[in-house]
C-alpha cells in the first residue's frame, strides 16, 4: 500500500465514495483505517455534483485537503459519476469489504438500502461466497417505508420511535408495496393504532429480507435504513437464533469498504 | 435467413407451395419431408425481442386477455400480428408473416406454444395439429417413444389431406438425415467453445443458431455450418479469442434476454469474461435422429430435450457440460414469463453450487418483455459476480 499523497508527498488519507439511490455517502480513512471524516446527503439529480459537497465536508471533519487524498474508490448506483475516483467498485463488494474491517469474522451481511437489499455471506478471511439482491421491486426496501410514511402521513423520521410504542403488531400480507399501501388504508379504516401497523411494516421488511436467503454464521446488519430505525435491529434480535452486529455507522459501511478499497491500491 | 423468409413469402404470393407453421422444437422432418415450407412463430419472437419492438407489442395481446405473466414470444407475437408489424419488413422487405395452411405443435417445451397456435389457428381459420410430449421425465422408456412416435406418425393423414400430397418416405428419411447432420455440426460448433480460450462466445451462438432452427432438414443447413465450424476451427488453431484476455468463463442457463444481447455482449467482454456455454443453444441438437428408424428416433430427439426432463437429469446435464467447457461460474436467468425455461426456482442453483464448487448467480428479467428487466441491477449483479471471482 502506498500511503503518500502523490501531491504532497506527506502520509495521506483515503476516500470511499458510495452513491446510492437515496443517499450518497463519504467516508475518510487515515492511514490506520481510522473514520476521521464523513457526509452524507440525499443523492438528489446531480451525483457529481452532490459527490463533490460530500466529500468537501468530509474532509473539513477530517481536517484535510483534496490533496491529501491518496487514493479514491467509489461504489454504489452513480459510482461512474465520481470524477475524482481512481476505480469503482460495485456496493456489494464494498460492503462485504467494510463490514469485515469491523467484524472480522464469517459472516451473513444484511444491507437494506434505499432501493435495494442485499444478503451478502464473507467467509473467515472475508472473501465473498455469495450474495443476492431483492428481485427488482422494491419491497422491504427503504423505499417501502418512505411510501408507507407518506401513505401514512407521518414523518420518515418518526418510524422507529412509533414503532417502539406498539402494543400489538398489526400483520401486513401483501408481497407488493402499492397493495400494502391499500392493506395500510383496510387498517386505519378498521381502526388499528399507527404504532402497530408501523410495527407491522418493520415486520415487512424483515420478512422480506429473510425471504432472500438462509441467514448462516453472525448476521451483520448495515445501510440506512437501519442506521436510522434501529428498532429493525430489536425485533431482528428476537426472531433470529444468531448474533447480530451491527457496524457503528452502518450507512457508511460501503463508503468505508470503498475506502478501504482505495488503500489496496 | 433471408432466402429461408423470401421463399415463403413467394410461396404464400403465388400459391406455389403449402405453409405450415411449426414449434422451433417441433416435427418439422415430417412437414419438410411433406413438401411444406416450415415457418418458426418462435423463431419470429426472438426475432421481435432482439429488435425490441416486443415490449411495445406486448400489451396489445395483453388487452385481449393473454397475461403479461403468460410466454412473451406468444404475447409479443399476437401483438406484432394484430399491430401488422414485423421485423421481417425492416430485414427483408416482407409485408407480414406467411399465412399458414396448417400449424403443429410440440408440448414438449410448454402449453404456452399450443395456446399460442390455437390463437392463430381460430383467427386465421387454419387447421391445428400437435403432438403432447410427456413431461419432467427422468428415464425415458418405450412407453414415451412409441407414442410420441405414434403421435408423430398420425399427423401424416391429415397433413395429406392438407398439402394434397401422398407422404413420400424417402423424401422423409433424406430430410431426417439432413437434421441429422445440421445437428451433428451445430454440436461440434458449440463444443468448440471448450477450447481455452474460448473462438465465440454465448451471444454469437443465439444469433448462428437460426438455420439450426428454422433450416433443419435442409442441405443449406448442413452447409452453413460445415463453414461455420471451418471458421470455429481456424480461430482455435490460431488462437483468437472471442473474448481478449479471458480470464472467467460462465454458463448461461435459461433464455436470452434478446433485447440486451448487445449490451450484456459488452458487458462481459470489459469483464474479460467468456460466456461459453448454454442450456438454451444446446437445445437444437438432436444427433438422435436417425434416418433408418425416422419415427422413433425423432419421438426419440423430441422427448431427450433437457427442458422436458426431470430435475436430477437437469442437473446431471449441467455438471457433464462443466466438464467439457470447465466454466467457473453459472448464470441462471430468471425469466418472468418462462417458467418451463427458468432453472433456478427450485434450487438448483443452490444444488449445483455445492456440489460443483463454484459461484452462481440469478438475474432476474425476462426472454421478450423489458419491462421485467432493470438493465442497472442486473449490471452490478454481473459486476459483482465477477469481482466475487476474482477474488476466489
Amino acid at each position: 500500500m502506498n500511503n503518500r499523497s502523490p501531491q504532497t508527498g506527506q502520509r495521506g488519507i483515503f476516500s470511499g465514495v458510495d452513491i446510492g439511490s437515496s443517499r450518497t455517502k463519504v467516508a475518510i480513512l487515515n492511514g490506520e483505517k481510522k473514520l476521521i471524516g464523513y457526509s452524507v446527503r440525499r443523492s438528489g439529480t446531480n451525483f457529481s455534483e452532490t459527490a463533490e459537497i460530500c466529500m468537501d465536508e468530509s474532509l473539513k471533519m477530517a481536517n484535510a485537503r483534496r490533496e491529501d487524498v491518496v487514493h479514491c474508490v467509489s461504489t454504489g448506483y452513480g459510482r461512474t459519476n465520481v470524477a475524482f475516483s481512481s476505480m469503482t467498485k460495485t456496493e456489494i463488494g464494498c460492503h462485504a469489504k467494510g463490514c469485515f474491517h469491523y467484524f472480522p469474522i464469517a459472516m451473513t451481511i444484511i444491507d437494506i438500502g434505499g432501493q435495494d437489499n442485499k444478503i451478502i455471506k464473507v467467509d473467515s478471511k472475508g472473501k465473498r461466497i455469495n450474495f443476492k439482491m431483492n428481485r427488482k421491486c422494491a419491497a422491504g426496501t427503504g423505499a417501502f417505508l418512505e411510501e408507507m410514511s407518506m401513505r401514512l402521513n407521518i414523518p420518515l423520521e418518526d418510524m422507529d420511535s412509533l414503532a417502539r410504542q406498539s402494543q400489538e403488531m398489526v400483520v401486513l400480507g401483501s408481497y407488493c408495496t402499492v397493495f400494502s399501501g391499500t392493506e395500510v388504508l383496510e387498517k386505519i379504516r378498521q381502526g388499528k393504532k399507527v404504532p402497530d401497523i408501523v410495527h407491522g411494516l418493520f415486520y415487512s421488511v424483515i420478512k422480506r429480507v429473510m425471504e432472500m436467503d438462509s441467514l448462516t454464521d453472525t448476521v451483520a446488519m448495515t445501510g440506512g435504513v437501519v442506521a436510522h430505525n434501529p428498532y429493525l435491529i430489536t425485533m431482528m434480535r428476537k426472531i433470529v437464533d444468531s448474533e447480530i452486529v451491527t457496524p457503528e455507522h452502518p450507512q457508511l459501511t460501503g463508503a468505508v469498504g470503498a475506502a478501504l478499497f482505495a488503500m489496496d491500491l | 435467413m433471408a432466402d429461408h423468409f423470401l421463399e415463403m413469402d413467394e410461396a404464400v404470393k403465388t400459391g406455389s407451395r403449402k405453409i405450415a407453421w411449426c414449434t422451433s422444437v417441433g416435427p418439422a422432418e415430417i412437414l419438410r419431408g411433406m413438401g411444406f415450407l416450415v415457418y418458426f412463430p418462435e423463431n419470429h419472437g426472438a426475432m421481435l425481442g432482439a429488435t425490441r419492438m416486443a415490449t411495445e407489442l406486448i400489451p396489445h395481446a395483453n388487452a385481449l386477455g393473454y397475461s403479461p405473466d403468460i410466454c412473451s414470444y406468444l404475447t409479443a407475437d399476437v401483438g406484432s400480428f394484430i399491430q401488422k408489424k414485423t421485423p421481417l419488413t425492416m430485414a427483408y422487405q416482407i409485408e407480414s408473416v406467411p399465412k399458414p395452411d396448417v400449424l403443429v405443435f410440440n408440448t414438449n417445451q410448454c402449453r404456452d406454444v399450443q395456446d399460442w397456435f390455437s390463437w392463430y389457428s381460430r383467427e386465421l381459420k387454419a387447421p391445428l395439429l400437435g403432438v403432447h410430449t410427456h413431461r419432467d421425465i427422468g428415464d425415458i422408456g418405450d412407453l414415451q417413444i412409441k407414442d410420441i412416435a405414434g403421435q408423430i406418425e398420425e399427423l401424416i393423414p391429415p397433413l395429406e389431406e392438407i398439402s394434397g400430397e401422398k407422404f413420400d418416405m424417402d423424401r422423409f428419411k433424406e430430410t431426417v438425415e439432413y437434421s441429422r447432420r445440421t445437428s451433428e455440426l451445430w454440436k461440434a460448433c458449440l463444443e468448440a467453445a471448450a477450447a481455452i480460450p474460448s473462438p465465440w462466445t454465448f451471444f454469437d451462438t443465439t444469433i448462428l443458431m437460426g438455420p439450426a432452427v428454422v433450416a433443419r432438414g435442409t442441405k443449406e443447413a448442413v452447409d452453413y455450418y460445415e463453414t461455420l465450424l471451418a471458421e470455429l476451427e481456424e480461430r482455435i488453431d490460431e488462437g483468437v479469442a472471442a473474448v481478449e484476455g479471458e480470464e472467467f468463463r460462465l454458463y448461461w442457463e435459461g433464455m436470452p434476454i434478446w433485447g440486451k444481447l448487445r449490451p450484456l455482449s459488452e458487458q462481459f467482454s470489459s469483464l474479460k469474461t467468456c460466456v461459453v456455454a448454454s442450456t438454451y443453444c444446446n437445445s437444437w441438437i438432436f444427433d438422435q435422429l436417425d434416418p433408418a428408424k425416422p419415427f422413433e428416433s425423432m419421438a426419440q430427439a423430441y422427448t431427450e430435450l433437457f427442458i422436458v426432463r426431470d430435475e436430477p437429469y437437469k442437473e446431471q446435464y449441467i455438471k457433464d457440460c462443466f466438464d467439457t467447457f470447465k466454466f467457473d461460474g453459472i448464470l441462471f436467468h430468471d425469466a418472468k414469463t418462462c417458467p418451463n425455461n427458468s432453472n433456478n426456482r427450485y434450487g438448483m442453483p443452490e444444488r449445483l453450487s455445492k456440489n460443483l464448487g463454484i459461484p452462481v448467480l440469478t438475474i432476474n428479467g425476462d426472454l421478450n418483455d423489458l419491462r421485467c428487466y432493470s438493465e442497472e441491477q442486473a449490471k452490478t449483479n454481473i459486476e459483482a459476480f465477477i469481482e466475487q471471482l476474482e477474488e476466489r
